[in-house]
């Protein structure tokens, strides 16, 4: 395939793909086309959101000529080298307290396994790991971070985890997410935040944004009870500092 | 005073909805909305009133209601028995609703979610620009007996005129496009697709409806390891299990698992409406086509309003019939029309 690539998403839209897997320039091509058909404000274009590697423009295909708004992406394209654009401005560096593994987060020693590397150490690189937010998506405020090193590119588990709680950090194919509600995942579930992507009815009912950073070092169970009693803001006793 | 809505006794899955809630893609929310949007049109024609009024949709059965004023309602989607202080409703009508009558509404016949609209909408507060409950999300909640729903003023008097709705509530032939990740499932595989008969699962919800079939699942090889990607209603998910599940209104953003075609949205209502066993095939269609219906169906909705007629009810069951003008633009049976 050549990159950038233009599909059409049933009815319901146009697809921008910047490359076929995960790579940091294509997150960072998507990122900037996106934030540049916001600027441009075609009238045909209802919303866009990006995902990992791609960009997507919401236009209702029955309504419009798709060689209309193929045009426009084209043209616009054509414009700059997008993987070569910078991160979004006004990016923040998050640190969420995190439990590892015990009954809060089952398959922390599963995915260890799974990677090669012993839990002890699974602990430790990934607490102290840095990722970025690539993309939010899934559920409300929802993170896909990373990426993480590659010996966490562990694919995703056959079954379906029926369910894991809100906050959950879960793994696979190098990232990391923290669940905004209960659900069903393919992922594995890895550690427990009180972290929560979406606080509806706040000032600010999306916590994250693409670009921001995230850190999640250890904390013991108690602390996270702790944690869970005292806060009512939904950090989840996360520090954050403005990267510049 | 403006008027309100009581739920005297509300059944497992009520919720408000409209046209759903855009702009919110980016974070992580989809539209949501109406399971069956085309049962909002139907509803706003019958009460002569915009589709983006909210209407109270009911997954499988209904509840029993109560006005604080005289309002008007309407009936569309799921079939459902209905009564109004114990005589019985038209389902797929307009009917006026007395303030204290009980509008008691029991489970669904045919279909599987039904629609009760109100002249001048629910009137709740939006929710980042909608009334939508996004169940999923966490967005609004289910609607619980005791609750009370503010009522739009309503500027239209008429009633008592029906709808035949599209035929959509029996499950049967449902046209997709190919999806982005159609090619990664082999010709055979697509074929094999096609060619089966799928029941709804009863694990369906507004998020997404799991098709059961006989015979081995559907895959394509390599399907835990794709890279994620966007998602919409209306897409055919495969999951680890080969089995395909349709995504509906509340999906998720974004998902990893290969999708094998699309369901066109004007026939998404379709799976939203076949109740758990009803048999369903895929049929590919293609981009041109599927604009073409998706054009007509834009201006079937466009027009639902002139396919509105009076009900015809049989006079004997009218209690109040001499309250009726029966007649009017009365003739002469004597002078010849043609003279003068």
């Amino acid at each position: 395939m050549t990159e950038p690539l233009i599909r059409t998403v049933g009815l319901s839209g146009i697809l921008v793909t910047f490359a076929q897997a995960m790579n940091e320039p294509a997150n960072r091509a998507a990122l900037a086309f996106r934030a540049a058909v916001e600027e441009a404000a075609w009238p045909e274009v209802t919303e866009t959101s990006t995902s990992l590697v791609s960009t997507f423009l919401a236009v209702d295909l029955s309504a419009t000529p798709l060689g209309q708004i193929t045009d426009r992406i084209q043209s616009l394209l054509a414009t700059q080298d997008w993987t070569q654009a910078p991160l979004p401005a006004g990016r923040t560096l998050w640190h969420v307290p995190t439990v590892y593994g015990t009954d809060l987060a089952p398959q922390l020693e599963e995915a260890a396994a799974v990677a090669g590397v012993d839990p002890d150490a699974a602990i430790a690189e990934l607490s102290t790991s840095r990722v970025r937010v690539l993309t939010i998506g899934f559920a409300p405020g929802q993170p896909y971070m990373g990426e993480l090193s590659d010996t966490w590119n562990i694919p995703r588990q056959e079954g379906l985890t029926k369910s894991v709680p809100p906050g959950a950090l879960v793994i696979a194919i190098r990232q990391l997410i923290t669940f905004t509600n209960a659900s069903p995942t393919g992922w594995r579930h890895i550690g427990q935040t009180a972290f929560a992507n979406f606080r509806p009815g706040t000032d600010t009912p999306f916590a994250l944004s693409p670009g921001d950073e995230l850190t999640f070092p250890a904390i013991t169970r108690a602390e996270l009870e702790d944690i869970r009693a005292k806060d009512t803001s939904g950090n989840g006793g996360a520090s954050r500092e403005a990267l510049t | 005073m403006s008027a309100a809505l009581d739920i005297l006794q509300g059944g497992p899955s009520l919720s408000i909805q409209d046209m759903g809630r855009r702009g919110y893609r980016a974070v992580g929310l989809t539209e949501a909305g109406a399971m069956d949007p085309e049962a909002l049109h139907e509803g706003a024609a019958l009460l002569h009133q915009s589709p983006d009024f909210a209407a109270i949709e009911m997954a499988g059965s209904g509840g029993s209601f109560r006005a604080t004023a005289d309002i008007r309602i309407a009936l569309t989607g799921a079939t459902m028995a209905a009564s109004l202080d114990g005589e019985a409703l038209t389902w797929n009508a307009s009917h006026a609703m007395p303030a204290g009558a009980t509008l008691t509404i029991g489970g669904a016949r045919r279909g599987s979610y039904g629609y009760l609209h109100i002249g001048g909408g629910i009137a709740t507060d939006p929710v980042m620009g909608s009334r939508s409950s996004h169940l999923r999300a966490g967005v609004g909640q289910t609607l619980e007996t005791e609750d009370t729903l503010p009522i739009g003023p309503d500027v239209h008097t008429e009633v008592s005129n029906g709808l035949t709705p599209s035929d959509r509530f029996d499950g049967g032939k449902v046209r997709i496009v190919a999806s982005m990740q159609t090619e990664a499932f082999d010709q055979d595989t697509r074929d094999r697709f096609t060619a089966t008969t799928f029941r709804r699962d009863p694990r369906g919800n507004r998020m997404g409806v799991r098709m059961d079939s006989e015979g081995a699942g559907f895959s394509t090889g390599s399907g835990l390891s794709i890279v994620s990607e966007i998602v919409v209603a209306g897409d055919i998910q495969i999951t680890g299990d080969g089995a395909p599940f349709v995504l509906m209104c509340e999906c998720q953003t974004t998902g990893g698992y290969p999708r094998i075609g699309t369901v066109i949205p004007c026939d998404l209502p379709r799976i939203a409406q076949a109740q758990p066993g009803t048999a369903i095939r895929f049929e590919f269609i293609t981009m041109a086509q599927a604009i073409a219906l998706g054009q007509r169906h834009a201006a079937d909705m466009a027009g639902l309003r002139s396919r509105v007629a009076p009900l015809i009810r049989d006079p004997a069951t009218i209690r109040d019939l001499l309250s009726y003008t029966l007649i009017s633009g009365v003739i002469s049976a004597t002078t010849n029309p043609f003279e003068e």
